[in-house]
């Protein structure tokens, strides 16, 4: 029943449309219609892309393309400056490594300086003490002689006295004198 | 392919309507149904009654206007699902009208992105189950046809004036075999508009009519239904590539008509 209430519905469409049998597309009588709506949508559609869709869809392509390109330039730059640092530190390095050397090599003049003043100050001293020092023995050295001759006097005069002679002043003197001459 | 698929479409309809039209209390397959304009409200149909052409044009611009304008709409450099969608739309008809028709066609991209948004989302509708395929009348793919041939003739003649009728002339021929050429090139220049949309109406009507068909085997076979059901499935994974593919034709030849009218130069 059901089957023929559907093609019942069928006959009386295609009656009402007076179309071909089969072929809705052949049914001239609805093309107005198609044709009517179809120009409406294309138009609206048109209107759609060219006022709104097309212009921000570009927008957006070109927004992005430009963020790429100026990222990408970013790091180019940031990639320049990088090895501009690393050259300018390295620069530096060598600044400071010359600069301390140098700050070395004049210590060490200076120190070697003082060092030679010291040295020269003190060997005059030294040679100063040395003289005095030698003066000092000199003195000592006479004062020695003189003491040995009295002392060599002294016991001379003992010792012939004890040996049982009678100890002559002059003769021992002479004696004495005479051997410590040599 | 199309007009194999076209012919044995139409053959498959009539062999069915002969077969089965004396058992139609059994089997009634009525496969070109879903192509019926109907109105939405009453009856009687004149050019601007609201009808299911109206309904499913309605949704197709609809369609365009979610994927482009709402799907755009976030504006983001990282672009979500629906932006992706949208601009690779826009790149892929846009790259096609630079390359095919030449730089100076990009000026008429709108135009032509319109006639591809149109008919892709037309074809892709027309494909839920119960629609109406606004792309399987003669009388829509016509006018976009009819719309694409005055444009480029029209673009021909004001661009180049008369040297356009040099794309009649192939000058590169040998000069006694001229004449006969452009009569070849004229009746071909006009068979344009008619390939053109019959290829796009044929294609989708084709198809949409086999799943009927098939449909209907399956209403009526019981428990093997599920050879036509299966059948339908395989059809109409070929119909989802068919959409795209005759909206892709559709737009591509146009560029390729535009690129003839900007440069008539055989």
């Amino acid at each position: 029943m059901a089957s023929n209430t559907q093609d019942a519905a069928h006959g009386a469409a295609d009656a009402a449309h007076g179309s071909a049998p089969g072929m809705p597309q052949l049914d001239f009588s609805t093309f107005g219609n198609q044709i009517f709506w179809l120009a409406v949508a294309l138009v609206v559609i048109y209107l759609i892309l060219s006022r709104v869709a097309l212009p921000r869809i570009a927008a957006v392509l070109a927004e992005r393309q430009g963020t790429i390109t100026n990222d990408l330039a970013a790091a180019e730059d940031l990639k320049a400056k990088a090895v501009e640092a690393e050259n300018a530190y390295n620069k530096a390095l060598a600044d400071a490594r010359a600069e301390a050397q140098r700050i070395a090599a004049e210590t060490r003049a200076e120190i070697q300086a003082g060092l030679d003043e010291a040295i020269a100050k003190a060997d005059e001293q030294i040679s100063a003490k040395a003289a005095e020092s030698e003066k000092a023995i000199a003195e000592i050295k006479a004062g020695a002689l003189e003491s040995v001759k009295a002392v060599a006097t002294d016991t001379a005069e003992a010792l012939v006295t004890a040996l049982g002679g009678s100890a002559d002043a002059d003769a021992i003197a002479a004696a004495v004198a005479e051997r410590t001459k040599g | 392919m199309g007009k194999i698929f076209f012919y044995a479409a139409l053959a498959l309809v009539l062999v069915s309507g002969l077969i089965f039209a004396p058992a139609e209390s059994k089997l009634a397959i009525h496969p070109m149904d879903q192509f019926n304009v109907a109105a939405l409200f009453g009856d009687h149909i004149s050019w601007y009654t609201p009808t299911n052409v109206t309904l499913w044009m309605a949704l197709a611009v609809a369609a365009v206007f979610a994927l482009l304008v709402m799907g755009s709409s976030r504006r983001a450099i990282v672009p979500g699902r629906a932006q992706s969608v949208a601009e690779l739309a826009y790149g892929f008809i846009y790259k096609m009208v630079e390359d095919v028709a030449g730089k100076d066609g990009v000026k008429f991209f709108p135009y032509i992105m319109t006639l591809f948004m149109f008919i892709v989302m037309a074809n892709f509708l027309g494909l839920i189950p119960g629609s109406f395929t606004t792309t399987s009348h003669i009388a829509v793919t016509a006018v976009l046809a009819a719309l694409v041939f005055f444009t480029v003739t029209i673009v021909g003649f004001v661009k180049n004036g008369a040297g356009f009728l040099g794309l009649f002339w192939v000058s590169s021929a040998p000069l006694a075999l001229r004449p006969i050429l452009a009569v070849i090139e004229l009746i071909s220049y006009f068979v344009r508009p008619v390939s053109h949309s019959i290829r796009l109406a044929g294609n989708v009507m084709a198809g949409h009519a086999v799943l009927k068909v098939f449909a209907g085997f399956a209403a009526a076979l019981g428990m093997f239904s599920f050879l036509p059901i299966f059948a339908i499935t395989a059809v109409y994974a070929l119909e989802v590539l068919v959409a795209f593919i005759q909206a892709y034709v559709f737009t591509i030849l146009t560029c390729v008509y535009l690129k003839d009218a900007l440069h008539p130069s055989h």
